[in-house]
């Protein structure tokens, strides 16, 4: 017995429960019952009945009555709402909201309503969201109110306002509320003075054009106050844009990053000129498209994890041909800067006309996977996710590549060929194949960078040669054989590139930069952080 | 004086190549305007036009060789003097259309009015007279080489450095061109040239002297180099090619010596690329490319760096190669210019020049031998 006591009263609760829900529905039918039948009178008192029920389904019904949505069928009096489809009408039960079939408008009865019962039933909607007791419902009926400026609802908005526990829909309304209030011509100075304190607040560009508006219109205190405020919003805005400009510049400078990582590598530390560095990019940005082509075809269910198997292999493809090149072109090369850059650039046309032989010199279509898409907004900053992933990505890369280079047995290899050839050889290093190594390893980056890029450019065999100047220039501008050079520079060209563009356009801001870097490296040759020591020459 | 001077300090191979030069500039335009249409020994239209353009690749093959082989300064950006020298010949063109342009305007030219242009640039002013255009082109691309090397020179940028730094230049004056806020055409360039001091661009004779002018404009390049390559501060050059900090050491004001081979090599191809836009009709922004300058050095590096002729032996056969191949088998063109890239620096570091001079010491010392 003691045992079931606490059993017991749980079911007495769900039992009451239960009841509730049922006393609740046969409320609203009763109530929508009321409104469709008996004249016009009747219906505006049925209307403030249903909305002073607090009932969330009402507000659809009170919607749909005063779009002219409401039916009777005239088969079984049942209320209904028709939406228009095709030449039919779509029906759904008005109290269930479970669909019933379609019906042509012979068949049903128009709920008619005149212009001062529509007031009411938009005071009635509006009141019934504000009041409903899903908090989503209520912030996006202020939101929406705040949108409108509908002086009818301000009655139903104080009234939600009095009653508002959760501090941020309470904002929202009290927003909505100053913007009823501006909007109204005849409301007093003192009012409109406290509701342009609430809209600053607010600061995005809608309550900038709710304050210009009242600038214009208003005068004495209220148009300075509101110009006052307009202009303090136009500050903060600035100050969003100047962060989305940075934010813009950071994406653009991990691109950089990406792309111009693998060239610090080989250009840094083996003072091999690569031009053909951008066409590595291009062969991983290809791997990424065939790839997506076998899982079209054969397992399309793999598609949002494509490019996570792309990666390896743009890594292997594009190392292994790095590989191939330094044993095959680039080894007889050495000591030879500038001969390695002409031969280096030839091997670039053949494998850009390779991949046109191949491919087909038309962009190739390479999809994003569902999570790569969509963008979300920060405060005033609009973030894409797939600019998010390709910062986030871009960061892994460099920090894993500091790592191999600091931490592994590898890394010391290549910083100790680097820092003294004839040494390391003769402390037992196999040079050639750390050269080697060191060869795959830049290219096998730039064909990762090629899967990231893949998704915010044109997948062409052009697209190596759009980056291979630009990643030049942050390799030379961050400092020959500095890895974290590379990264400042890249995110320093990138940031300084979007402020440039608002202001000179986006060709002249380019130019403005490449100008910027001649000039630099007459100032500092050895660019911006310079190797000290034997190693430099 | 002077030229019987200079002409007789060039070795005896050169003399005879500037007279070949000359031979060529003026026997293929004379056969094609002398011999009638039927004559198998008539050089056609197509061949003269081809013949000119291939003239001032040679010459800007030869302004590339004067500063990369004998004073060891890759520039990958030397098509931008090219180019600049063809704009200001093409603002002298555009102006002598005058009225016959498509909208008839009597002061703009067709694409500033499309472009709603209301008056002329400012610094199109001058260009309706050819004595003002033709110092510009020397002086523009001379005072960007001059500021480019003076200040990297001066700042000791040196190696692949200075490559990057003048491929960047060109890149960015390839963007700077493209846009329609230049006014220098944008996208489309300068082209429809009507007349050249008052003849028309068409037709045959004009084609003939300009074929002619480009030959000897080549010939004038080939003895000044000689001169300069041959004389004291010519040898000073190639020293500081070799071993520059020795020279600095030694004394020497090595910038100096850079900047001025710099400055003249520019003029000249600034020259050449004049020469070249009445041929071919057209200049726009695509001159500009990286790419164009890159393959001038391999014409220099096909044909052999550090010697006169090379260039020029250089210009003709890759050129010749690429209309050739980019006619009969297009897609084979870029295979085989790349592949033309990786065996010239892989296998002939001296270009074609080189291997006739190794072969020709070989049959040299075979001989010396059969006679002991």
């Amino acid at each position: 017995m003691l045992l079931l006591r606490p059993f017991s009263v749980l079911l007495s609760v769900l039992a009451s429960l239960v009841l509730a829900g049922a006393a609740l529905a046969a409320d609203l039918a009763t109530l929508v019952g009321n409104l469709t039948s008996g004249g016009l009178s009747e219906r505006e008192a049925a209307i403030t009945a249903l909305a002073a029920s607090g009932d969330e389904r009402a507000a659809p019904i009170l919607e749909a009555l005063g779009a002219g949505q409401l039916y009777i069928r005239t088969s079984d009096k049942l209320a209904v709402i028709g939406r228009v489809d095709g030449n039919r009408l779509a029906l759904t039960e008005a109290v269930s909201g479970k669909p019933t079939g379609t019906a042509v408008e012979a068949d049903l009865d128009r709920v008619r309503v005149n212009n001062r019962l529509r007031g009411t039933i938009e005071a009635a909607v509006g009141s019934l969201t504000l009041m409903s007791p899903n908090a989503r419902v209520r912030l996006n009926a202020a939101d929406s109110l705040f949108k409108r400026r509908d002086a009818t609802a301000l009655p139903a908005l104080d009234q939600a306002l009095a009653a508002e526990k959760d501090p941020r829909i309470k904002r929202a309304m009290s927003e909505a509320r100053a913007a009823i209030v501006l909007a109204t011509a005849d409301s007093p100075p003192a009012q409109k003075l406290a509701a342009i304190a609430v809209v600053r607040d607010r600061a995005d560009r809608d309550s900038l054009g709710i304050l210009n508006t009242v600038a214009a219109a208003s005068d004495g205190e209220v148009k300075t106050a509101a110009a006052a405020a307009a202009g303090s919003i136009e500050q903060t805005l600035a100050a969003w844009q100047m962060a989305q400009n940075v934010w813009y510049g950071i994406s653009l400078g991990s691109v950089l990053l990406l792309a111009a990582i693998g060239l610090a590598i080989t250009f840094g530390t083996m003072g091999v000129i690569n031009m053909a560095h951008g066409e590595m990019v291009m062969l991983g940005a290809y791997t990424t498209f065939v790839v997506q082509e076998v899982i079209r075809t054969s397992a399309p269910h793999l598609f949002d994890v494509s490019l996570a198997i792309a990666l390896p292999l743009a890594f292997v493809v594009s190392g292994a041909i790095g590989i191939l090149i330094e044993r095959t072109i680039i080894r007889f090369l050495y000591g030879r800067p500038l001969d390695t850059l002409l031969a280096t650039w030839g091997l670039s046309l053949v494998l850009q006309q390779a991949v046109r032989s191949i491919f087909g010199s038309s962009n190739r279509e390479v999809g994003a996977p569902s999570w790569m898409s969509g963008a979300f907004q920060l405060g005033q900053l609009n973030i894409t996710y797939g600019r998010l992933w390709i910062v986030v990505f871009a960061l892994i890369v460099f920090a894993s590549l500091i790592l191999l280079l600091r931490k592994t047995p590898m890394g010391l290899y290549m910083r100790a060929v680097t820092q003294n050839r004839p040494m390391a050889a003769a402390v037992g290093i196999r040079t050639p194949r750390v050269d080697a190594l060191t060869f795959g390893l830049g290219s096998g980056i730039a064909g990762l960078a090629g899967v990231a890029l893949s998704q915010i450019d044109n997948v062409s065999p052009n697209l190596g040669q759009g980056y291979i100047i630009d990643s030049f220039m942050v390799v030379v501008f961050g400092g020959v054989g500095n890895l974290f050079g590379t990264l400042i520079g890249a995110l320093t060209l990138g940031v300084v590139n979007k402020f440039l563009e608002p202001y000179a356009g986006a060709v002249l801001g380019k130019i403005l930069v490449l100008v910027f870097i001649i000039m630099f490296i007459q100032r500092r040759p050895r660019g911006l952080f310079a190797l000290k020591g034997r190693s430099v020459e | 004086m002077i030229t019987r001077f200079l002409w007789q300090g060039m070795t005896r191979n050169l003399q005879l190549f500037v007279l070949l030069v000359l031979a060529v500039g003026i026997l293929v335009p004379l056969s094609n305007l002398l011999l009638p249409p039927e004559s198998p020994f008539r050089t056609p239209s197509w061949v003269l036009q081809l013949m000119g353009k291939y003239l001032c690749y040679a010459s800007l093959a030869l302004a590339v060789d004067l500063v990369w082989g004998f004073c060891g300064i890759l520039t990958l950006g030397h098509a931008a003097f090219f180019a600049l020298g063809g704009y200001c010949m093409g603002m002298y063109l555009m102006r002598q259309i005058g009225t016959r342009g498509v909208y008839g305007n009597p002061l703009l030219p067709d694409f500033m009015v499309f472009l709603n242009y209301k008056e002329l640039p400012w610094f199109w002013h001058g260009f309706d007279s050819f004595w003002f255009a033709a110092p510009m082109i020397v002086l523009v691309p001379s005072v960007l080489a001059l500021a480019l090397g003076w200040f990297a020179f001066r700042s000791r940028v040196t190696g692949v450095y200075l490559s990057i730094i003048t491929q960047a230049m060109t890149f960015a004056l390839l963007l700077a061109f493209f846009r329609n806020d230049m006014g220098l055409g944008g996208n489309n360039g300068l082209t429809d040239f009507k007349d050249i001091l008052g003849y028309s661009v068409q037709s045959d004779t004009t084609r003939a002297v300009l074929c002619f002018a480009s030959a000897l404009a080549l010939a004038i390049f080939l003895v000044i180099s000689a001169a300069v390559v041959g004389s004291r501060f010519g040898k000073a050059l190639t020293a500081v090619r070799d071993a520059e900090s020795r020279m600095r050491f030694l004394g020497y004001r090595v910038e100096r010596y850079k900047l001025f081979v710099f400055v003249l090599s520019a003029a000249m191809a600034g020259i050449a690329g004049a020469l070249y836009v009445p041929q071919v009709g057209i200049i726009n922004p695509s001159e500009f490319s990286p790419g164009n300058s890159i393959e001038a050095v391999l014409w220099v590096a096909v044909g052999g760096r550090g010697t006169l002729i090379g260039p020029v032996i250089g210009a003709f056969v890759v050129n010749f190669g690429k209309t050739y191949l980019t006619g009969a088998l297009p897609e084979v063109w870029l295979f085989a210019l790349g592949a033309l890239f990786i065996v010239v620096t892989l296998l002939l570091p001296k270009g074609v020049v080189g291997l006739w001079n190794q072969f020709r010491s070989r049959s040299r010392e075979r001989q010396a031998r059969a006679t002991a």
